[in-house]
């Protein structure tokens, strides 16, 4: 357990992508805006990503990561934001999902 | 998100300040509203329950769909007295998610053996408190008995609007510490918000059951913030 009350600024996903916007990245923020059921990780948590596919933080503890960061070059793209749905993975081969069962709701947006 | 928004969001957290970012998640326009800021009807509700709670959501107001993203610092409690109720009080507040600062100048009772896993100062608090003053997420419980190490800390503690401020003492004791503080220069009204004698009426005896009191007094002044000026807390 993290006991700090101060931020963990090497770790923290706002600060990196506050870091990256000054030194001139495009920078995508990805935010779990709802959960349905056992979801990983909390409403409110981020993950950053910047125009080269670095990402720091976490929206699923790693089940829905990968997709989320491919969505999110294509909101850098276009400027447009996105919502993204992750339930159980399906029959659909190519669709990614939460082993645990949960369902997000994940809100991917562009810095600026 | 508009980046001069994270840029203030950034610095209200690294500050050991609240704030919501509220994301309209319709046409993604953000803003930061700090704590005490108004906000009317469903939506300044909401945020009113994300400072309180610290729980983030979507909520629909005004036919629209927002996004509150709550950021409270980390509460945290400071005892001024490295006693035996500190003993129990540190590992049962760490628990609750308090973590725990303790000072007291003195050596004999400020001993990591009497206190392992706990951030512990052997320090006069005036020293300990300009490196790493209060703020109004911390918690202040002094438990000294002694006014030359009770007092600074308690004064500085209603300066800085600490959430929580406890002192031991009984009602004679604390009547003679109300003068010395009104001597110091705080005002009454500062000086009513000093929760004593400490802790939550249990009828706690050892050291311990104060313990439990005192930190059953914290978790309350902690999530009832805010309701004062409505008269929903004594």
């Amino acid at each position: 357990m993290n006991e700090s009350i101060y931020l963990d600024e090497a770790r923290d996903p706002l600060i990196i992508a506050e870091g990256w916007m000054k030194d001139g990245k495009d920078v995508a923020i990805a935010t779990v805006v709802e959960t349905w059921g056992s979801a990983p990780r909390p409403v409110g948590s981020h993950l950053v990503i910047d125009a080269d596919g670095n990402f720091h933080g976490s929206v699923s503890g790693g089940c829905v990561e990968g997709a989320v960061v491919t969505e999110a070059m294509d909101v850098i793209g276009s400027g447009k934001a996105r919502m993204l749905e992750f339930g159980v993975a399906d029959e659909t081969a190519w669709q990614v999902g939460l082993s645990c069962g949960g369902r997000i709701k994940v809100y991917v947006e562009r810095l600026g | 998100m508009d980046p001069y928004v994270l840029k203030t969001l950034n610095e209200e957290r690294r500050a050991r300040r609240a704030a919501v970012l509220v994301t309209d998640l319709g046409d993604g326009r953000d803003r930061i509203v700090r704590e005490g800021d108004h906000v009317a009807g469903d939506l300044g509700a909401a945020i009113a329950n994300a400072f309180r709670t610290g729980n983030s959501q979507s909520v629909e107001a005004e036919g629209r769909t927002f996004f509150l993203n709550a950021h409270l610092p980390r509460p945290r409690l400071v005892v001024i007295g490295a006693v035996h109720i500190s003993q129990a009080l540190a590992p049962m507040a760490r628990i609750a998610g308090y973590p725990v600062e303790i000072i007291d100048p003195r050596t004999a009772f400020a001993t990591p053996e009497r206190f392992p896993d706990v951030a512990l100062h052997a320090e006069w608090p005036q020293d300990v408190l300009k490196r790493a003053p209060l703020d109004s997420y911390t918690a202040l419980a002094a438990v000294t008995h002694d006014p030359k190490i009770d007092d600074f800390a308690l004064k500085a503690a209603l300066d800085a609007r600490c959430f929580y401020v406890g002192a031991l003492g009984s009602r004679k004791t604390h009547a003679k510490r109300v003068e010395r503080l009104l001597a110091l220069g705080a005002g009454a009204d500062q000086i009513a918000r000093i929760h004593a004698p400490i802790g939550l009426d249990i009828g706690a005896a050892s050291p311990a059951e104060i313990a439990v009191a005192v930190l059953a007094q914290t978790i309350h002044a902690f999530r009832s913030r805010g309701l004062e000026a409505k008269g929903a807390v004594a």
